[in-house]
């Protein structure tokens, strides 16, 4: 039994599923890219209990009684209004062809939730686990920025 | 890039693990974090009839304080080493190597316990186990042993650890008074695997000369790489940016034999051996200087 964005999903799968590839082909989630399948392009990146993670270097059954959340996830399974981030990354141009997108909103969800501040040196090492073949990152730093100056500072 | 078939466990208590580790001997392999067993499995490399999933083993996830040093549990993630107030306060080291361990999506599942048992020659953990004298508990069904970290790593990939036997805790020893510690590495890219990095643990006299120094290298060997020849030159000897320059010399033309590839040439990895060398002892007296193994204000990188 696993969560995913918020719904509870029992299925019976082989061990060595690819827990990118239970998202994807059993419950057809497929908002979750795939790209190298060993952990260095980022593209499949989903939250496990809140923090990111990589998709390929899990077993489905691994993520028995946890709670995952994917890219659908952010605007309540695909219907609902974009998620802050999301809107930011539209407004400054944060993507081109869009392959890497979701892996950097969900690298980005728990990064901004830590970090609601950076400056562009943590922006562009947060990103380092994520590989975007199009923009250069330089629209993708900027749309981050965008989207801390819409995070309240309650100190200020 | 789909792992072959396998068997799968998911043991709760150590010794379940273990019973399963017996049983299936060298047909079966641990599942820790998987960030590097599964890629391997993904492209086939790596094809394990059984797999014992370690991450139900809650028992295996701590940081504790043990004495003035620390224990930690083999399953404890990188990320909770990273975050840890403890480890900053006993072991600024490994707190310092932490980020520089792949990426937050990696160090949010692997684990401490994975890194050191894949002995990754690359790897940050390894050295920086080394270079604090770090023992390594290990448990079988038949009993247990402490393993030090001298003799734990044993070559590329390869460790003291039996068929059957499973890494459960590490212990760091606490430090002397008047120690420093730094960490640094050279990456193309941060996350990547290093070029070269340096661990390097130095204590001081109460004259202020230095007693001991003890600095590990990754990725210029097989495995991580004590450079005692550097060390030789440090014992003795007053502090200074001359002393500094002089034991990474002696390091990068003694201590190390560093490969060729496609990252970078023998002769660059030589020269990242000398220069980082020197930075993280120079930056280690400086924080043995200030205070009892505190941690100075310095910025890293």
């Amino acid at each position: 039994m696993v969560t995913v964005n918020g719904a509870r999903y029992e299925r019976t799968v082989e061990p060595r599923l690819l827990l990118s590839d239970f998202l994807r082909n059993e419950l057809g989630l497929t908002g979750t890219h795939v790209g190298c399948e060993h952990g260095v392009c980022g593209a499949c990146t989903v939250l496990l209990d809140g923090e990111a993670v990589r998709s390929c270097l899990m077993f489905a059954v691994q993520a028995d009684g946890h709670a995952v959340t994917t890219v659908e996830g952010l605007t309540d399974g695909g219907g609902g209004p974009l998620h802050p981030l999301q809107a930011a990354f539209h407004e400054a141009h944060g993507l081109q062809c869009g392959f890497c997108t979701p892996g950097i909103l969900m690298t980005l969800v728990p990064f901004l939730r830590d970090h609601p501040h950076p400056d562009e040196r943590e922006i562009r090492e947060a990103l380092s686990g994520n590989l975007c073949r199009c923009t250069g990152y330089q629209n993708i730093v900027a749309a981050v920025r965008l989207a801390s100056d819409g995070i309240p500072t309650p100190d200020r | 890039m789909k792992p072959a078939r396998f068997d799968y466990f998911a043991p709760g208590t150590v010794d379940e693990a273990l019973a399963l580790l017996a049983e299936h001997g060298d047909q079966a392999k641990p599942l820790a974090g998987g960030q590097s067993l599964i890629p391997a499995m993904n492209f086939r490399l790596a094809r394990p009839q059984v797999l014992v999933d370690l991450n139900q083993v809650a028992a295996l996830s701590y940081i504790r304080a043990n004495g003035s040093g620390l224990a930690i549990g083999a399953m404890t993630r990188q990320r909770a080493v990273e975050r840890s107030d403890l480890v900053a306060r006993a072991a600024p080291l490994l707190a310092e190597a932490m980020p520089s361990i792949a990426h937050p999506q990696i160090r949010n599942r692997g684990t401490v316990g994975g890194s050191l048992a894949h002995a990754d020659p690359s790897a940050e953990l390894p050295a920086v186990a080394l270079a604090l004298e770090t023992r390594f508990r290990a448990k079988s069904a038949t009993g247990e042993r402490w393993i030090p970290a001298g003799e734990f790593f044993k070559g590329m990939l390869e460790t003291a650890l039996e068929p059957g036997e499973l890494l459960v805790e590490i212990a760091i020893p606490p430090l002397p008074a008047r120690s420093g510690t730094a960490f640094l590495e050279m990456a193309r890219r941060h996350g990547d695997y290093a070029l070269v990095g340096v661990a390097a643990v130095v204590t001081l006299e109460a004259n202020g000369r230095c007693q001991a120094a003890r600095v590990a290298l990754l990725s210029v060997g097989d495995g991580p790489v004590l450079a005692s020849e550097a060390a030789t030159v440090l014992a003795g000897q007053a502090p200074s940016a001359e002393l500094a320059r002089a034991a990474g010399e002696r390091a990068a033309s003694r201590d190390v034999d560093p490969p060729s590839d496609i990252h970078a040439s023998a002769a660059y990895r030589r020269r990242l051996v000398a220069v980082l060398t020197r930075r993280a002892l120079e930056r280690a007296f400086e924080r043995a200087e200030k205070g009892s193994g505190e941690q100075g204000a310095v910025p890293s990188g």
